[in-house]
């Protein structure tokens, strides 16, 4: 452990109408990794926007390396060593991994751009951490996970000493989070000094030294590690004790709701088949792209189906759209929400009303101003959605709340069956339970609810029945009481024997 | 009272896109007072009325450009369509065909090149520039083509009373065509705003893959809006022909860009959307009104274009710097 590299003293920055933030203290040493906790909203990425240069303070000391920092922007905080690694990563999907490493920066041979010296530079980087991959292919054609090594070898290509890492694992599978911790070991024992961001506390123990914990624009502490219990440190997030991470409610399980037979499309969705009942959630589990995704988009009518059947309470329904799948009462809240859940454009009223307008419109189209306010109204009241007012951009709320909102569209409407694709992803805890409760009150109102997560102990917390899937196929189902970590994961790896 | 008027006011400031609205309509005002204090005749009546008359056809194509541009998308087919709709429907009127018949004749092609539109770009995922680029030069040559590669004659006297109808006749002391742009925007201000059609339009243009995990019919959307396109081009292209009294091929030439200009001026985002029917409005006006001023100041053709490009670029710079603080400040959340 060494010196302290990075000091924030009583940083405040407001934005118009809101104090971001309010005499924020942040510290780092050298060679270990702070956590920097907090719900949404918290703080955390406008103290980190801070440190990189990307907003300015208005008041409060910021020393790097020890150096008193007046105004800071991108261009020194990447000449100090400051480099940010964003939840959403940022790269140019039509470039290779050399091309993204050095963009900006390229290694120039007299007048033209030297592709071979920066293929040699960027593989020697990747090299250096272990990262096999070719710096010529085109990161369009990676997995997410690898496109995020490639960010943080791009960051080490700057030589940079301060890492700071926004969700990095997010969107990755456990076997790609060990990767990327056996990399932030090694940085570590190399002497930078690492600040982590993220919601999945549980993989905290893993590589974090000390936390640093904010609540509403406000430092609450900054502790060791060790010294903090899970339950304190969440306890000190939200401000109150959460009594139940995975809050459960018991129901007796009624009649067969959905039954999915034969179900094929494409690759990733091979002869699946399963049955929903009433009063129970139906958890998916497996690793990413284990098509679990594709198979709820194929149910719902989003992609072609090959062949298979799908039974609605006794009855076949023929879906070949999304508006086949919304009318005969099957609703999906899909995974990514600023992809494909909501129209950031769009006021929160009308991303509510938009897959409700057969209700809220009269026969010939016209809308129903007034039912559509209420039913904004009562979606916003149902979820807790907090808003200002539900005429502003969608996509200016915090995640927690928009992922509400894509939930709250959906629950507008009386559905049979509710498919949620990842609903607590990059969430905060308190939203996370939230969203819990409501797939608790829609299994206790009879409705089937299917919900696909890679979170292991979120779908073992809230599922009364697991499913399992690899490679486009069913390899397993576990009833809540016999479901192990171990026994999902060997299910989620069973992988079709090449050999026959 | 008082509350209750302002509360009224308040809550026609708070629909989304009704801030920018204001601030084009104060540029307007203030153009109008300039182009009045040079030329005291720019408020006479006859020129209001003439004006009025110059703004109907910018203003109808900036209706059917402002909805593709809601979705998106862009429709660069408009000015061919527009000249289409007058050389198709002057050669039929020279046959001798009923103005009436030969006005529902057009009416049906040019519907039918806005459906080819949406089905390219959404069915066949054509790039919506290049797509419209496509239809844009076969329309033009369709123009060519109806009367072999000659502009019409006169479109004679039984015509006359589709001229009146179009552009020289007046209804309640207003020209005809400025009460056909005003039910246009008012048809589809009603469907922009108040249906799902106008809904799923916005949707479209925010994100087009939840608006489709939304149960939103993507390819018949699209459809509707270029045909709003198409079937505005044509209502242009006739006022154009009953203006000249013939069918001229080269009618509509850079009419797709004035219809752009009008939108984004008005406040409609070219990235798809945002918009409101009513900024087209005051942008298609803008326009008409630096037309007719800087005609009145007694400036040449050449340097009105050029202050015209210019003030197009400048409104919308404006409007990135109104909304985002400076020019390459970052937005704050």
């Amino acid at each position: 452990m060494g010196e302290y590299i990075v000091e924030l003293k009583d940083v405040t920055k407001a934005f118009p109408g809101v104090l971001a933030l309010d005499k924020v203290q942040f510290n780092l040493k050298s060679g270990e990794v702070m956590a920097l906790l907090g719900e949404n909203g918290a703080g955390k990425s406008t103290l980190m926007k801070i440190l990189s240069g990307v907003y300015t303070r208005d008041s409060g000391e910021m020393r790097i390396f020890g150096k008193e920092v007046g105004d800071m922007n991108p261009k020194l905080a990447q000449e100090m060593g400051v480099a940010i690694i964003h939840q959403e990563l940022n790269m140019c999907q039509h470039l290779t991994v050399a091309q993204n490493m050095f963009l900006g920066r390229e290694i120039m041979k007299g007048r033209q751009v030297d592709n071979k010296a920066m293929n040699a530079e960027a593989k020697k980087i990747l090299d250096e951490l272990n990262i096999d991959l070719d710096p010529e292919t085109v990161v369009g054609d990676l997995p997410v996970s690898k496109q995020q090594m490639v960010e943080i070898a791009k960051a080490l290509s700057t030589k940079a000493k301060i890492l700071i890492m926004d969700e990095p694992t997010s969107a990755l599978t456990s076997k790609e989070i060990d990767d990327l911790f056996v990399i932030i070991r090694k940085l570590k024992a190399d002497g930078k000094g690492i600040v982590y961001i993220s919601h999945r506390l549980e993989e905290l123990q893993h590589i974090v030294d000390r936390v640093t914990i904010m609540r509403d624009g406000k430092y609450i502490l900054t502790n060791d590690f060790s010294a903090m219990t899970m339950e304190e440190i969440i306890a000190n997030m939200v401000g109150r004790e959460i009594k139940e991470k995975f809050p459960r409610i018991s129901c007796s399980k009624g009649k067969k709701i959905l039954e999915i037979k034969n179900l094929n499309a494409g690759r990733m969705v091979r002869d699946v088949n399963f049955e929903l009942y009433e009063g129970e959630i139906v958890g998916f589990a497996g690793l990413m792209g284990a098509g679990r995704t594709e198979t709820t988009r194929a149910i719902f009518g989003v992609d072609q189906k090959d062949s298979g059947q799908i039974i609605l309470d006794g009855k076949e329904v023929k879906i070949t759209c999304p508006m086949d799948a919304i009318k005969a009462g099957i609703v999906l809240a899909p995974e990514d929400r600023k992809k494909d859940g909501l129209c950031t454009k769009l006021s929160i009223r009308d991303n509510i009303a938009l897959p409700n307008l057969d209700i809220l419109c009269d026969k010939l189209g016209v809308v129903n101003r007034k039912k559509e306010k209420e039913m904004s109204d009562k979606a916003a009241s149902d979820l807790k959605i907090k808003l200002p007012n539900d005429q502003v951009d969608a996509g200016s709320l915090s995640g927690g709340n928009q992922q509400k909102v894509v939930v709250g569209k959906w629950l507008a409407r009386n559905s049979r069956v509710v498919i949620f694709d990842e609903p607590t992803r990059g969430i905060d805890v308190a939203a996370k339970v939230e969203i819990y409760n409501l797939m608790n009150q829609l299994k206790a109102q009879g409705i089937g609810v299917m919900f696909v997560s890679s979170e292991m102990p979120e779908v073992m917390g809230i599922s009364d029945r697991i499913i399992v899937m690899c490679d486009g196929r069913i390899t397993g189902e576990l009833m809540r009481e016999d479901a192990t970590q171990d026994q999902i994961l060997t299910y989620a790896t069973r992988f079709e024997s090449k050999l026959g | 009272m008082e509350k209750e008027k302002q509360s009224a006011l308040k809550k026609f400031l708070a629909i989304r896109g009704m801030g920018q609205v204001v601030t084009v309509t104060v540029g307007l005002i203030v153009l109008c007072i300039v182009f009045g204090i040079m030329n005291p005749n720019f408020f006479s009546s006859r020129n209001i009325g003439n004006l009025l008359r110059q703004i109907a056809p910018i203003l109808i194509v900036g209706i059917g450009q402002s909805y593709v541009l809601i979705t998106g998308n862009i429709d660069l087919s408009i000015g061919s369509v527009l000249g289409m709709s007058c050389m198709i429907s002057a050669t039929l009127m020279t046959k001798g065909m009923n103005p009436w018949v030969a006005v529902i004749l057009t009416v049906i092609i040019c519907i039918l090149t806005g459906v080819l539109n949406g089905l390219l770009v959404a069915q066949c995922k054509l790039p919506p520039f290049i797509a419209t680029l496509g239809t844009m030069t076969v329309a033009r040559g369709v123009a060519q083509f109806v009367n072999g590669n000659y502009n019409t004659d006169a479109i004679g006297e039984e015509a006359e009373f589709f001229r009146d109808v179009f552009y020289y006749g007046k209804t309640a002391g207003i020209f005809n065509p400025v009460w056909i742009a005003l039910i246009l925007f008012l048809v589809f201000n009603f469907l922009l705003s108040r249906t799902r059609t106008g809904r799923h339009t916005y949707a479209i243009g925010s994100n087009i893959d939840a608006a489709k995990l939304s149960g939103v019919n993507v390819v018949a959307t699209t459809v509707k809006v270029y045909v709003v396109s198409a079937f505005c081009s044509c209502i242009a292209g006739l006022i154009t022909c009953a203006t000249a009294g013939m069918g001229t091929m080269d009618a509509g030439n850079s009419y797709e860009m004035y219809a752009v200009a009008a939108s984004v001026i008005g406040g409609v985002s070219t990235l798809g959307g945002q918009g409101l029917l009513i900024g087209t409005v005051i942008g298609a006006a803008i326009w008409g009104v630096l037309q007719n001023g800087l005609q009145f100041a007694g400036a040449p053709v050449v340097i009105r274009n050029i202050v015209i490009g210019i003030i197009v670029v400048v409104s919308v710079l404006l409007d990135v710097i109104i909304r985002t603080g400076a020019p390459r400040k970052k937005k704050v959340k």
